[in-house]
């Protein structure tokens, strides 16, 4: 469903996004690099990780991220190194950082919220009960009379 | 000439709209019976105009009356017939039609089963049934008018973009719609309830299976999607968090809180404001999701459609239906007083958490879609927004639900008791910390989702076992089985579709975790090892399909030496379209998938070939279609067309509690 048909218009062979030729020998590296680049947008697609996108720049992202790596880059410095140079519109994983905070934030805001009003229209809803027990016991009387 | 006929069926269906959205209404209003009694035979009238301008459509299409121009941008002589039909909806304009076709079927269904209903509810229902009409065929004949001629039709059309050329999605566009749509009727009787401003057990009873119908559809067509994804896409990926996708995701997670707060309704008259505010709501996001696949704003391969002005037109339908019920709603949410109270810990209160929980992981999805436009618009901000973060911040809101969900099915109304649950969950939850224990065990050394899913998924799935046994009473195994078979069909639905959640949860994590991957070049005669199997490629050759060229390979599946099956990956080019497309070669199995794809010749010799295993990838589709088929269980109980009749039926007194 990603940016597919834009990528199949432009690019031959969408099913082999990563080569045979890029993969390194060291297979932690390699799975380092296939986690990193799984997280890191196409920059020219619709919505595709370079990790599955078939476009010449991703392939070249892709390489660069693997002798980032080999030159002995952390995660962190890889990823830092292509945002540097693409901007964040790369991560598919945006920052929790400055605006973003209300991004990361928002859903459990909006929980613990709701989680309140729930609690306390509970608590409302028990306060009544006590107090109109008379009238209740009223309307039951009436009830079982019809 | 057929053509205008449908053109013309389609401007008299406008008309017959606006007659059911405002003279009912005003009969209703009133109480005028002639008034009122119009509704019914004009959604009848209507549904029989838009299946005229449908049938006319089709017609084009299969005749390839290249005089239409979205038959020349959509079709071509030599595509299947199944294709030529499916092209009627695998474009804008066709879709849209498909769109109010389904409307106006739901509306047809009240006209025609609503007997039970109140004459004043029935009209009000069908009049905003057909202000919905009002809206889409306006935006349809305004905007993206299927039957827009060309004044010199080309010789051959340009055929159907190949990717939708395939059975699964062929029929995912008219399920996804038929729950779209479906959730209207929730609308409808929402926005009617709230003008005659009287909620009660009846009105949940009513609502209840169209809301049901509706997410029935939407789950089948989801899934359909999704299993379409995996097996046509190539990457052995189910679910990628797509706009679109979560486009029709969120309709399907407030439907589901819409499904159980409407038990309350029903059962406790308690929840009713909120019911009434997600039922607007769940038509809110389906309509969102509308806006979001026609209007191209948030960019993705489904936007097929980038046209600001339908973007505008759908953003002014949005507005007016969800902000008019909001603002109704807010006038009239006062009248709708609870009746039933209940204790903290009652099978009400879980509902409650249930609603929660669905309803802020539905606004996760949402912000995580929409979080890219605002950036960009008020923060001067570009960012992307992907499965990570969904990952991360929709996931643990999806275990509490998993979490809470034996316990909270099984607990009494009013007042409960959790000890006593959670004492008859004991067998579940060892069963479930067992098998997690032993997936932990054998993988040695992976991701511990695995194991946490397995256990999760099982403890939802026997904890619905659980609940069902306990109905049985407590008599011999003989005569609680026999009681089992006699338990009201909403119970069986309920054990089934909770069921078929447990069963989804452990095939997500399973196909997340224990997926095996292996990219490699293949020389042809050369064999190498996947997993516990060996794959031969044995020949790779030109094959000629018949609107497609294929480059085919040959390979063979084998576990120590014997042979499993023969599989066939293809890349093939549809010259028409000038698209290519990889059709990955599966072997479909109980416990695994082992899913081939074919790549490019290298210049060294041999094929590029990407290979996995999918484990379990059966169980996702097998408890996306058990959630399906307890909804059609429980829509199929008695009570649903025996006792939906009278109001006077309906329990008349919430009884405090103690």
């Amino acid at each position: 469903m990603r940016g597919l048909i834009l990528g199949l218009l432009l690019f031959a062979s969408p099913a082999l996004a990563v080569q045979p030729d890029e993969i390194l020998a060291d297979p932690v590296l390699e799975a380092r690099a296939r986690a990193i680049s799984g997280d890191i947008r196409c920059p020219v697609c619709q919505g595709e990780s370079i990790d599955d996108s078939s476009a010449p720049i991703s392939r070249d992202l892709r390489l660069i991220i693997r002798e980032r790596l080999v030159a002995g880059d952390s995660d962190r410095e890889v990823v830092d190194y292509i945002v540097a140079r693409y901007g964040e519109f790369v991560l598919f994983n945006p920052r929790a950082e400055g605006s973003n905070l209300i991004l990361w934030l928002a859903g459990p805001a909006l929980f613990l919220a709701a989680l309140a009003v729930a609690v306390a229209a509970q608590r409302r809803r028990l306060v009544p009960e006590a107090r109109l027990s008379d009238a209740e016991k009223a309307r039951l009387s009436e009830i079982l009379k019809e | 000439m057929i053509v205008e006929l449908g053109h013309f069926a389609l401007i008299l269906a406008l008309m017959v709209a606006l007659v059911q959205s405002t003279l009912p209404l005003w009969g209703a209003h009133r109480a005028d019976a002639r008034l009122m009694a119009l509704a019914a035979p004009a959604a009848l009238l209507q549904l029989g105009l838009v299946a005229l301008a449908f049938a006319v459509l089709t017609w084009a299409f299969v005749a390839s009356d290249f005089s239409l121009a979205v038959v020349v941008s959509n079709s071509h002589t030599d595509k299947p017939l199944l294709y030529k039909i499916s092209g009627v909806w695998g474009n804008h304009e066709g879709s849209l039609l498909l769109w109010v076709l389904i409307l106006a079927v739901y509306g047809a269904a009240v006209a025609i089963w609503g007997g039970n209903l109140p004459d004043g509810l029935k009209a009000r229902v069908l009049a905003v049934q057909g202000m919905i009409g009002v809206a889409f065929l306006l935006f349809m004949l305004l905007t993206s008018n299927p039957f827009w001629r060309l004044a010199a039709p080309p010789l051959n059309g340009e055929d159907l973009n190949p990717l939708l050329q395939d059975p699964g999605l062929a029929f995912h566009p008219p399920f996804l719609y038929l729950g779209y749509v479906g959730l209207s009727m929730a609308f409808s009787f929402a926005v009617a309830a709230l003008i005659e401003g009287r909620v009660d057990a009846a009105w949940g009873r009513w609502v209840r299976p169209w809301t049901l119908a509706a997410w029935i559809f939407l789950t089948i067509g989801i899934a359909l999607g999704s299993w379409w994804a995996y097996y046509e896409l190539g990457w052995g990926g189910f679910w990628f968090w797509d706009p679109v996708e979560n486009a029709s995701f969120m309709p399907w997670l407030l439907a589901i809180a819409l499904l159980h707060s409407s038990i309350v309704v029903e059962k406790r008259e308690s929840l009713k404001a909120w019911t009434i505010l997600l039922a607007i709501m769940a038509f809110g996001f389906s309509l969102i999701g509308t806006f979001i696949v026609r209007s191209g704003v948030i960019t993705s391969v489904h936007a097929f459609a980038n046209d600001p002005d339908r973007g505008v037109f759908i953003l002014m339908i949005l507005g007016f239906f969800t902000g008019g019920a909001l603002i109704l709603f807010a006038l009239r949410a006062g009248a709708m007083e609870a009746k039933g109270v209940f204790a903290l810990v009652s099978r009400e209160s879980a509902l409650v958490a249930n609603n929660i929980l669905l309803a802020v992981s539905a606004f996760v999805v949402f912000i995580g879609t929409i979080w890219p436009l605002i950036a960009e618009l008020l923060l001067d901000r570009s960012v992307s927004v992907g499965e990570p973060f969904f990952n991360a911040a929709f996931t643990p809101f999806v275990v509490a639900l998993a979490l809470i969900l034996p316990p909270g099915a099984m607990l009494a109304w009013k007042r409960g008791t959790l000890s006593r649950s959670l004492v008859s969950l004991v067998p579940a939850l060892v069963l479930a910390i067992a098998l997690a224990g032993l997936a932990f065990a054998m993988q040695t050394g992976r991701t511990a989702l695995g194991p946490i899913g397995l256990g999760l998924g099982a403890w939802v799935l026997f904890g619905a076992l659980t609940d069902l046994w306990a109905r049985t009473g407590r008599e011999g195994v003989g005569a609680r089985l026999a009681r089992l078979i006699r338990l009201p069909r909403a119970d069986l639905g309920k054990a089934v579709a909770h069921g078929g959640l447990g069963v989804t949860i452990f095939a997500v994590s399973a196909m997340l975790a224990w997926k095996i991957e292996d990219i490699r070049v293949v020389q042809i005669g050369e064999t190498f090892p996947l997993g516990a199997y060996e794959v031969r490629l044995d020949d790779v050759r030109e094959v000629e399909g018949p609107n497609y060229l294929s480059t085919m390979g040959f390979m063979t599946l084998l576990r120590d030496g014997a042979v499993v099956t023969e599989l066939t990956p293809e890349k093939r080019m549809y010259p028409v379209a000038g698209m290519p497309t990889t059709e990955a070669a599966i072997d479909y199995g109980f416990l695994r998938d082992v899913y081939i794809v074919l790549g490019d010749r290298q210049q060294s010799g041999g094929w590029a070939v990407r290979s996995y295993i999918e484990p379990f990838a059966n169980w996702l589709w097998a408890g996306c279609l058990l959630m399906a088929l307890g909804g059609v269980v429980s829509l199929t109980d008695r009570r649903y067309r025996v006792a939906a009749g009278a109001r006077k039926a309906a329990p008349q007194v919430g009884v405090p509690a103690e």
